[in-house]
């Protein structure tokens, strides 16, 4: 995507400071800031901008605080065929020693046809590095977090203005409200509405696709699961996931369901004493009394230990994170006893 | 009195260290270990205010009367450089200041001495960086590296080091200890170090700490209450709880203290806004203790579970006859029911869902309440 004239001009305002949505290659490129997507999206951008030019552009990633003596070196040396180099640096804010000791000498002897990115996520640590690279002259995109709504707004506006598109105020509102605490969540609401839509995009669309959404959805899964009908809860399930809903706030709500279903279940009491004693409402104690009608304390013990397995599974434990959480959701959902 | 006192049950070693502090030139890169609460650290200290020790004649060193021994086990003393870790691991950066400073001559003792407790906290290159060290020490460095085991350092660094191993000290040892040192009664010190398996920081708390001992004497009953799905998940709950609440009771004494100490270490004005230069330090502190405070609710909810363990041990001990002493004698009579209404076997898959659920919560990211929640209905 070529940067359309007027909405992304490089915006050079203090000194060499670049807007992340217009930064070019540069021998040296340097980012700051602790919006970790910004960066991302800046560090993309230079690669796609290297590979129109150069489509064999070799690249080689490093970590400053990792980092052995001579790397840098080694990486930005001429190859056989003479390729342009990229070289992205992360983790400066925890560079160690070498690391700052050759990315000085580097600056002052940069190579021809290497370009190096070097991303720094904020803190005072090798700020005299920083000092030199900005006084060389090399462009610096910061990337700090989006705090107010207004700037939220802003970006949601910009992205579909790069597309061509347009979002009514009301529906970029909505939208920041709905998922603008995470800004790669909010970027990919965009991009999914871009896809998803056509036209000019208002709050009754946010509100059809991101209307308290991750929440609803868990609770359909959890729901559908606890109930025994495998299928819906699948499917649902399935529906999410592709559309980027995180696998751990599902696990959440299978476990909060789980936990007021066990709690309730075998407990003898009317519902006030037992919502008195569980710290719940009377109305949650009813709900659970008939979503545990169909349930064995076998069942719900193999329910229970099945969605702490999946949950130490999509946290990392597993090289199938979605696998595991269709896992516990049909052994709940044939564990239970459907409801008529 | 003498700096070896408070080393319970590990006369051997005080025996190794008390001729290695006399001798004129003694080795100069020591690896303790010993299992957690063992006293690694004491002993490390000990010897190192050995070495300082001003007394004249060698045999007396460790007199625990002078300045040196006296600053030593304060850890004051100009000489003696100590590093414990609260974080998951030693950075290399830390490491290199230590090698700096170990290159200094001592300025008042005998000896520079530099004590890394945490020596298994270290990436392989880290310790490279600090093998290259020990490998050509300035004349007057002494090193002492701490560590669980020997196999939890590398075997290059083993090799260069003289081994100390501190044992499990005997209960009446640690028993011992806390009614000469901390003045707790003889019952509650022999309680205190039963149940905390001679654990010499565990023990303490538990003797001088009333809510301490309540607690655990509500973890430990745990396994006598479950009969349902949903007794063992409103279980797991309370657990969760009283592992929170353990946590909080010990951090939030010391962060007050940090934080007072840190102001006026600064010189903060009594009253008003502390200048921009001060609040960014006492942020850095804030954050220190918020990611500490993590650490705590898993250290707490790890010796719940371990506390939870003894139970389900000693239901092992009473099943399989052997007439070993109870860990929780204070509940034989709930114990012995427990053992005759189970099979050894099914005590035996008790201990592995704690066991695994220990595991899972130290090792990953894993929702605390659920993970209790499943190890508890296992228990059923
Ligand atoms: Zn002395």
């Amino acid at each position: 995507m070529t940067p359309a004239a007027g909405s992304t001009r490089a915006t050079r305002t203090a000194g060499n400071v670049v807007s992340w949505r217009a930064i070019e290659p540069a021998p040296v490129v340097l980012i700051t800031g602790g919006e970790e997507f910004l960066a991302i999206r800046a560090m993309e951008r230079i690669r796609h901008q290297l590979r129109q030019t150069e489509p064999d552009v070799e690249r080689t990633s490093l970590d400053a605080s990792e980092y052995a003596a001579g790397q840098l070196e080694l990486a930005a040396s001429p190859s056989l065929f003479g390729e342009a180099k990229l070289i992205e640096v992360s983790g400066l804010s925890s560079m160690n020693e070498d690391f700052l000791t050759d990315a000085t000498t580097y600056l002052s002897s940069t190579v021809p046809d290497v370009t190096v990115v070097l991303h720094h996520d904020g803190g005072a640590r090798g700020k005299k590095l920083l000092d030199a690279i900005k006084a060389g002259g090399a462009p610096v995109v910061e990337c700090q977090p989006l705090k107010k709504d207004a700037e939220k707004v802003e970006f949601v506006n910009r992205e579909f203005r790069d597309a061509r598109r347009s979002i009514e105020p009301g529906g970029a509102q909505a939208l920041v409200a709905a998922v603008g605490s995470s800004l790669s969540e909010l970027a990919a609401a965009c991009s999914q509405l871009l896809s998803d839509t056509e036209g000019t995009v208002g709050p009754d669309v946010v509100e059809r696709y991101y209307g308290g959404r991750v929440e609803a959805t868990a609770f359909k899964v959890a729901d559908a699961a606890l109930a025994g009908r495998g299928s819906l809860a699948l499917s649902t399930l399935r529906h999410a996931l592709a559309t980027g809903v995180d696998p751990v706030p599902l696990v959440a709500a299978l476990a909060m369901k789980l936990r007021t279903v066990a709690k309730v279940a075998g407990a003898r009491g009317s519902s006030a004493q037992l919502a008195r004693e569980f710290g719940m409402a009377p109305w949650q104690v009813d709900n659970a009394k008939r979503d545990g009608s169909g349930w064995t304390p076998e069942a719900l013990t193999r329910a229970v230990r099945v969605t702490a397995d999946a949950d130490v599974q999509v946290k990392g434990a597993a090289r199938d994170p979605v696998y595991a959480l269709e896992r516990a959701v049909t052994i709940i959902a044939t564990s239970v006893n459907r409801r008529p | 009195m003498s700096v070896w006192d408070d080393l319970p049950g590990q006369s051997a070693v005080i025996e190794q260290l008390r001729s290695a502090a006399e001798a004129e030139r003694p080795t100069h890169a020591w690896l303790f270990t010993g299992p957690p609460g063992s006293g690694r650290s004491n002993a490390a200290r000990a010897f190192a205010a050995a070495l300082q020790c001003e007394q004249d004649r060698p045999e007396d060193r460790g007199c625990g009367t002078c300045h040196a021994c006296h600053t030593v086990l304060a850890g004051t003393h100009g000489d003696v450089t100590n590093v414990a870790t609260e974080k998951v691991t030693i950075s290399i950066a830390e490491v290199r200041e230590l090698i700096t400073r170990a290159q200094d001559r001592p300025s008042s003792g005998r000896w520079r001495v530099i004590i890394v407790e945490d020596a298994d906290r270290m990436a392989e290159r880290t310790t490279n960086v600090l093998l290259k060290a020990i490998e050509e020490p300035p004349p007057r460095t002494i090193w002492i590296l701490c560590a669980p085991s020997p196999a939890d350092v590398m075997v290059t660094i083993r090799s260069r080091c003289r081994p100390v191993s501190l044992r499990i000290p005997p209960a009446e040892d640690v028993a011992e200890l806390l009614v000469r040192r901390d003045g707790a009664t003889p019952e509650a010190a022999g309680y205190a170090a039963r149940v905390s398996q001679s654990h010499i920081g565990v023990a303490r708390r538990l003797a001088h700490d009333e809510e301490a001992r309540e607690r655990r004497s509500r973890v430990v009953s745990l396994p006598l209450n479950l009969h349902s799905v949903s007794e063992a998940v409103v279980a797991a709950g309370r657990l969760h709880d009283l592992a929170n609440d353990d946590a909080k009771s010990s951090s939030e004494r010391r962060n007050a203290a940090e934080r007072e100490q840190l102001l006026t270490a600064l010189g903060a004005p009594e009253t008003g806004k502390l200048p921009a230069s001060m609040r960014s330090q006492v942020k850095q502190l804030e954050e220190d203790q918020k990611r500490r405070a993590k650490r705590a609710v898993t250290d707490a909810l790890d010796r719940a579970m371990i506390d939870l363990t003894t139970f389900f041990r000693d239901v092992l001990t009473l099943q399989m006859g052997t007439s070993s002493e109870l860990i929780n004698e204070q509940i034989r009579a709930e114990l012995e029911q427990y053992a005759s209404n189970t099979t050894a076997e099914s005590t035996l898959k008790r201990l592995d869902a704690i066991g695994e659920t220990r595991q899972r919560l130290a090792t990953t990211n894993a929702a605390p309440l659920l993970a209790l929640e499943s190890m508890a209905v296992s228990l059923l």
